[in-house]
């Protein structure tokens, strides 16, 4: 698939945003006015600039509203609510908090849970497709929450989860590599499925339908190469995880905070840039590309 | 609307005979001249006397070899477009309703102007039937021509999809594969006709039906038995030189 | 929850009018339905009642609509004002292109008319072309045939009065086994595939003879991936096998070829090879019934096969007694041909045994009543459902004549010629050789030619050369070294004009004919040739006039350019008297109309030349005041009389009584007739005429009632070619014209009168071990010459085009995807793309034709794929073969008709590090029409 610059950015800011409030609504940490305005800004910055992000590979943005319309069977307009609702929640909570100094408990609660909610909804955005065998498994979901809680507790100073959620998350991604590397073989869907030419014998793609590209190709066909990806695993794996805890385990300053987060972030979006660029659209056996 | 409709009264759908398609990209092109004057946006085209010419097509023709383990390779032309799946990933996925199946004829439309341009059917398809045309930042894909196989102001031969209209080979067939009696079931139930990917559960609409078995006179030891056998046996000589020949001929004129 | 869903429009208005025409996107004459929304030109799609493609439309024509509105369209006359190549013109109005066209050519007509010479591509106006040219007066004349597929047109010509594509066609019907040479995406293209798809949906048999498999051979059930240029062997091989069991159809041999007819054996006689006539000129046959000689077409004559003739000391033998001394020799026994052919002989075999099987056990019978030339009535027709087609792979080789010439003896030998399940021809076929003109080239300045330019020569006596021996014709047609070149040999034009050999010229004028790219041999070379200066510092081909419609590589070649019309802007017929698109039951000739008129200033080229030949005083296009004859084309087309009561257009002609096909006087409203017929006009033959035609008095009948004949013509079928014969007996000594002492041992050779083969030119001339590859070109099914790459959408689906490779090449080499190799001939080198393609001959590699394009041309990106991937194989063919050391110039061509030989190029391959972009990179022409927009949202009803 393609890493588009806007889903990287998306996933993995509305993913840490989200994450943050979950936190938040549980009450940890345990604050009001100013600091809960502070905490609570950074949470909207960052899950809010997520989904405007993701707005810029829309064709038509100003059509966004009716993505609300079909959250029978669409993930993505299940997140468009569940992402609204939880905004909605944690703002009237965070008001509580920030102007009243009032923990309304239950509500945080219920926003803490729709944040959640909001991050497995994106998760499954992905982890529905049949058609990108990598992503269809219930490590996708575990995974971006496992990270989102993670990076949350991380950016809420909740070290002792953190230090739990961080090697938790690491090894969920870890699993998911692996299983991945072999998810597109396992899947099933194969060059002699795709053409149903196999009875006959081994099948090759000879010519392209066009000699020019186009927009499958671009969108679904990207090659990573195996050397690439082992140096980005290790920097997503290190950064993500590895150095944030080892950050945490420092004495505490703001500083080491702040390097944590901003080590935990650029690790996750190369874990993210990887999470598109590796993933194999079954499309591609068409060309004869992955 | 992107809840699958629980059936639909028809199943309309192509069949593709890819042993007797050419390959000569008459379909793709005709498609394309067909979509861009008709429903919805144009299909655009980027840089197209330029270095990378780049547009959107609703069809377009792949080729295979395929090595059988004794015997020369063959080739196989392969056009794709839209299977009009009866679980249509593409539709469920879609946020906004803009796509969706027909309940009259199983038909997968996108109403052009409920899209977003998310590109996530076109994630949620298999096949690469979806394209996104990058003028008009909507989803493109193939509607069978369902401006024209009801259009009342084109002659009734014409009313089928633009591409098996121009098929040269006749290798594309329109009709409806829910009826087990119409033309195109029947042909699909002698032939064997498949579905692509079928392991993906799209249950797709149209079908493909299989290349005849090819280049069995490589093998001419074999002589099967039965009808299946077209082959001759080898010629028996009547004469090894010009003078036995010409005996020969002497007394097969006599019969004439 | 109910299921909602938008209502949409499912009957929307698809057009204002629909205009039918004839498609132009390649040479297959399909009619089309325009569909027109505010006058503009909306969509195009096949016309349903057209006799040609019955509604189908390939990609091309449907594409119609982006080459109709193509930003390399040139837009108005233009003179240059840069150096020839540079591509630098000043646009200029019509009378001053004209006025200088008038200026550099009435002296020539007054002077020496042989010094224009005229040559069109892609023409399908040949009969009016020729006409102009034959007014003028230069016997320099000729289409592109030559280049094409002569081979194939004058063998079926020669051997049975008629070819495949125009001239016939499989009996798609009735056939049961479809036998295939060297046929890629040609000639016919839509019915090919129409018919393929017709058999194929019977169950019926494709065989595919053809070292690539791809297209029609991919289809096919059974592939014969054979070795380029040894298709000849492999048939005679057919022919072996198929003598040697006597499945051969003798009833028919006897009766309705030269099978019987006698050959005098005598060695030492002048007439030694030459058939028995009576003193009408007539064959002569023994009669079985009587024992007699007999002329061969008298009533109730059973010619016998196998009896001899003695008189006057003299042996006469039949026919088919040389065909079973020649073909049951050991040498064509498919074990002696099985490794040069690269086929198995158990294959061979195979497939002899086959083709005998379908033609004899699967007999078709029709209960139609016929009666033949002899008189004889036949209660039914016989069939023999085996039908072959063949086309430029069997043709484009040296050996390509007599390659044909077997294969159509394989066909005649099946009886499978003009029966139910074979092959049939379309009229005006079939028509014998000896009602062809003979070529005409008798030149007297200020007058026109003597005859028609092009012809079918009988023997020695008719070959164009001078009093002194050498040629009249500035392509050396029809003389000793290609003595039957019926359609000219175009290719060698400008290399002879360069080398002043015969003689020079002063004005070369084309027609549609991209020579300086992918229409000449030896592309570099050619360029030269047109820059090139002497030592006064004039250029050695001092003019050129150049037509097309497209900026294309030649126009940056010529000095003046006459801008043609696009295909929708222009009048054009496609008439019984040129290529018409007659089907085997039916007679049809086709207009086009200008469903659109030009939005530049632009004229069709038919038209100009109405103009110009007013302005130089050609008889034929002024009246008797000297005014202008024909305003334009269409003017031409309807008043035109090649002789009375028969001019271009066979339908609706004005009958004494009222309308009148065939024949009849100019009617003013005949076009209009054609538009509402939608652009045709078709007239079927009876059933009882539909098969048999050359023997068939029915036919016969009908076709002089359509003025296709002036008398009934019937023939027999010529396996043996009796002016081969005179050809080497010429060389043999006898006869007052002789060849030159240089030609003679390969006139004997070559021209045999009864088929033979022998290895391309081209392997005795290079070091075959050094160059162990074959290499090749088809054209793709979605693409035309060089015209589809101006074409927005075609050219996305052929951008640039690879080297195939097979894979022992692939792999011997180490070669990888997006791998590059350096293609070297006895010529030339080029470096190219390389692809792996498996089911492929092992010693052939193949690329697309005229993919490649100049830089600055077609009004692409300098950077277009075309140019920086794309490549032309032509750069390694030359136009004539490495030198001997005798000083003389060998063509690489057929020895019999001139056709190029380009099938028979050899390289090598050798991987090298990726260039830039492909070699020979040449510089940029700049572009008269600039370049397109960069981006397309086309739609004319918005």
């Amino acid at each position: 698939m393609h890493p588009a610059p806007s889903v990287i950015i998306f996933t993995t800011l509305s993913g840490l945003g989200f994450g943050l409030l979950v936190w938040l609504g549980l009450g940890r940490p345990d604050v009001t006015g100013w600091m809960a305005f502070a905490f609570f800004a950074i949470a909207y910055a960052l899950a809010v600039g997520g989904l405007m992000a993701s707005t810029f590979h829309l064709g038509h943005p100003e059509r966004a509203m009716k993505a609300f319309t079909q959250w029978r069977t669409s993930w993505l307009s299940r997140e468009a609510w569940l992402s609204v609702m939880a905004l909605i929640v944690m703002a009237l909570y965070g008001a509580g908090l920030v102007f009243l100094g009032t923990p309304w408990t239950a509500l945080g609660w219920l926003g803490a849970a729709l944040s959640l909610l909001t991050v497995y909804s994106t998760s499954m955005i992905y982890g529905q497709l049949t058609t990108v065998p990598r992503w269809k498994t219930p490590l996708t979901p575990a995974l971006m929450a496992a990270i989102a809680l993670a990076g949350g507790a991380l950016l809420a100073g909740q070290a002792p989860a953190a230090l739990i959620l961080l090697p938790v998350a690491a090894v969920l991604q870890v699993l998911w590599w692996v299983r991945g590397d072999m998810a597109l073989s396992r899947s099933g869907t194969d060059m002699a499925s795709a053409t149903q030419l196999g009875d006959i014998g081994a099948v090759r793609a000879f010519e392209p339908p066009h000699t020019g590209t186009n927009y499958l190709l671009r969108e679904f066909v990207h090659v990573v190469g195996r050397k690439h990806s082992i140096k980005l695993r290790v920097i997503a794996l290190v950064l993500g995880y590895v150095l944030p805890v080892l950050l945490l385990l420092a004495p505490f300053t703001h500083l080491v905070a702040f390097l944590a987060v901003a080590s935990h972030l650029a690790g996750i979006a190369a874990s993210r840039w990887l999470f598109f660029a590796e993933a194999e659209h079954v499309v591609g056996l068409y060309y004869g590309k992955r | 609307m992107t809840q699958l409709p629980e059936r639909t009264e028809k199943k309309l759908g192509l069949v593709i005979d890819l042993d007797t398609c050419v390959g000569c990209h008459a379909c793709v092109v005709s498609c394309k001249g067909w979509n861009t004057e008709n429903y919805g946006a144009p299909l655009s085209d980027q840089d197209p006397y330029g270095s990378a010419p780049s547009g959107t097509f609703l069809n377009r023709v792949h080729s295979y070899e395929v090595q059988p383990e004794e015997g020369a390779a063959q080739l196989i032309h392969f056009p794709k477009s839209c299977l009009h799946c009866e679980d249509a990933p593409c539709v469920t996925v879609c946020p906004t309703g803009a796509s969706y199946k027909r309940v009259e004829d199983g038909i997968v439309l996108v109403n052009e102007t409920d899209c977003i341009g998310c590109g996530l059917c076109a994630w949620a398809c298999p096949y690469g039937a979806r394209e996104m045309d990058a003028a008009e930042g909507v989803m493109k894909k193939c509607t069978l021509c369902v401006d024209r196989i009801y259009n009342e102001n084109l002659p009734e031969e014409d009313r089928e999809p633009a591409c098996v209209r121009t098929c040269p080979a006749g290798a594309r067939h329109f009709g409806d594969l829910g009826d087990p009696d119409s033309d195109v079931s029947q042909l699909v139930e002698a032939r064997g006709g498949v579905d692509l990917m079928p392991e993906q559960g799209t249950k797709p609409v149209n079908k493909y039906l299989p290349p005849r078995p090819k280049d069995r006179m490589d093998r001419p030891a074999v002589q099967p038995e039965g009808d299946i056998d077209v082959l001759a046996p080898l010629l028996k000589p009547v004469a090894e030189e010009p003078k036995g020949f010409i005996g020969w001929l002497d007394k097969a004129l006599e019969k004439i | 929850m109910t299921h909602h869903q938008p209502k949409i429009e499912t009957s929307p208005k698809v057009s204002d009018e629909v205009r039918k025409t004839t498609c132009y996107m390649c040479a297959c004459r399909c009619g089309i339905n325009v569909h027109m929304k505010d006058r503009k030109v909306a969509y195009i799609e096949g016309n349903r009642d057209h006799p040609v493609n019955r509604g189908v439309l390939c990609a091309k024509g449907s594409a119609g609509i982006m080459q109709h509105n193509a930003p390399s369209r040139l837009r108005a006359p233009m003179k240059r004002v840069g150096p020839r190549g540079s591509g630098e013109f000043e646009e200029i109005s019509w009378d001053e292109a004209l006025e200088i066209a008038t200026g550099w050519l009435a002296p020539l007509r007054a002077e020496a008319p042989e010094k224009l010479a005229f040559f069109t591509g892609r023409d399908q106006s040949q009969s009016f072309t020729s006409y102009w040219a034959q007014n003028f007066g230069t016997p320099n004349y000729a289409a592109h045939g030559g280049f094409c597929s002569v081979n194939m047109a004058a063998a079926g010509i020669y051997t049975m009065g008629g070819a495949f594509w125009e001239f016939g066609q499989p009996d798609w019907d009735h056939t049961k086994l479809f036998m295939i040479f060297g046929v890629a995406e040609d000639h016919d293209s839509n019915p090919i595939k129409m018919g393929i798809g017709k058999i194929k949906a019977r169950g019926a048999k494709v065989i595919g003879v053809n070292p690539i498999r791809s297209g029609y051979n991919a289809v096919a059930d059974e592939w014969v991936g054979i070795t380029p240029g040894t298709d000849g062997l492999f048939i005679l091989s057919l022919v072996h096998e198929l003598l040697r069991a006597g499945r051969i159809d003798l009833d028919y041999l006897a009766r309705y070829t030269n099978a019987p007819v006698l050959v005098n054996m005598d060695p030492e006689s002048p007439e030694h090879g030459l058939l028995m006539r009576d003193e009408d000129g007539k064959t002569l046959v023994i009669d079985r019934k009587t024992g007699k000689l007999t002329p061969f077409d008298q009533k109730g004559v059973q010619p016998d096969l196998s009896a001899s003739y003695r008189h006057g000391g003299i042996t006469h033998k039949p026919v088919m007694h040389l065909i079973a001394e020649r073909y049951m020799d050991a040498q064509y026994a498919p074990e002696a041909v099985a490794g040069r052919c690269g086929i198995s002989a158990d294959k061979i075999r195979t497939i002899a045994a086959e083709l005998a099987r379908v033609a004899f056990d699967e007999e078709i019978v029709l209960d139609q009543e016929w009666t033949d030339f002899r008189g004889e009535t036949h209660k039914q027709m016989k069939g023999r459902p085996v039908a072959f087609h063949a086309m430029r792979g069997i043709s484009a080789h040296s050996n390509g004549f007599q390659t044909c010439r077997a294969l159509h003896v394989l066909q005649i030998l099946l009886g499978s010629v003009e029966v139910p399940g074979g092959f049939r021809f379309k009229p005006p076929y079939p028509k014998p050789v000896s009602a062809h003109p003979k070529p005409h080239s008798k030149v007297t300045p200020d007058s026109p030619l003597d005859g028609p330019h092009l012809g079918f020569v009988q023997g020695p006596d008719d070959l164009a050369l001078k009093d002194d021996g050498s040629p009249v014709r500035i392509d050396k047609a029809f003389t000793w070294e290609n003595p039957m070149s019926a359609h000219g040999l175009m290719h060698m034009v400008i290399s002879n004009a360069h080398a002043g050999d015969p003689y020079k010229i002063d004005t070369l004028f084309m027609y549609m004919a991209n020579m300086s790219w992918n229409s000449s041999m030896n592309t570099g070379g050619v360029i030269d040739m047109l820059t090139d200066k002497d030592e006064n510092g004039e250029h050695v081909i001092p003019h050129i006039i150049y037509s097309d419609a497209y900026s294309s590589e030649m126009v940056a070649y010529a000095d003046l350019i006459l801008p043609d019309t696009t295909y929708l802007e222009r009048h054009d017929c496609i008439s019984l008297l040129d290529r018409p698109i007659c089907e085997a039951d039916a007679a049809a000739d086709a207009i086009r109309w200008p469903v659109v008129e030009p939005d530049r200033d632009v004229r069709g080229f038919q038209s100009t030349l109405c103009d110009l030949g007013a302005r130089l005083g050609l008889p034929g296009f002024v009246n008797s005041d000297g005014s202008q004859k024909y305003a334009d084309y269409a003017d031409y087309i309807t008043n035109h009389e090649r002789k009375p009561g028969i001019g271009p257009l066979a339908g609706w002609r004005k009958g004494e009584t009222g309308p009148s096909h065939g024949r009849g006087a100019p009617n003013p409203e005949q076009l209009d007739r054609y538009i509402e017929n939608g652009g045709f006009f078709v007239k079927h033959i009876p059933d009882a005429a539909s098969y048999y035609k050359p023997w068939n008095m029915a036919y016969q009948d009908w076709a002089v009632e359509l003025g296709i004949f002036d008398s009934p013509q019937p023939y027999i079928f010529d396996l043996y070619v009796e002016p081969l014969r005179r050809f080497q007996l010429a060389a043999e000594g006898h006869g007052e014209r002789q060849p030159p002492d240089h030609l003679r041992e390969r006139i004997r050779e070559t021209l045999d009168p009864l088929p033979i083969w022998y290895p391309p030119f081209e392997d005795g001339g290079i070091d075959t071990e050094e160059f162990p590859v074959h290499a090749l070109t088809q054209r793709p099914m979605a693409m035309y010459h060089s015209w589809g790459s101006q074409n927005a959408w075609l050219r996305q689906i052929h951008g640039h085009n690879p080297l195939y490779l097979p894979t022992g090449l692939w792999e011997a080499n180490g070669f990888a995807e997006g791998d590059w190799a350096r293609v070297t001939s006895a010529h030339g080198e080029i470096t190219v793309p390389v692809a792996h393609m498996a089911a492929l001959n092992e010693n052939t590699v193949w690329t697309w034709n005229a993919i490649g394009k100049r830089k600055g041309a077609w009004a692409l990106d300098k950077d277009a794929p075309e140019a920086t991937r794309g490549f032309l194989l032509n750069h390694l063919i030359h136009e004539l073969l490495p030198p001997k050391g005798d000083g003389l110039r060998w063509a690489n061509s057929d020895p019999i008709t001139g056709q190029a030989a380009w099938f028979d190029l050899r390289v090598k391959i050798e991987k090298v590090a990726a260039p830039a972009e492909s070699q020979p990179g040449l510089p940029q022409i700049h572009s008269p029409v600039g370049q397109g927009p960069d981006h397309l949202e086309w739609k004319v009803g918005k």
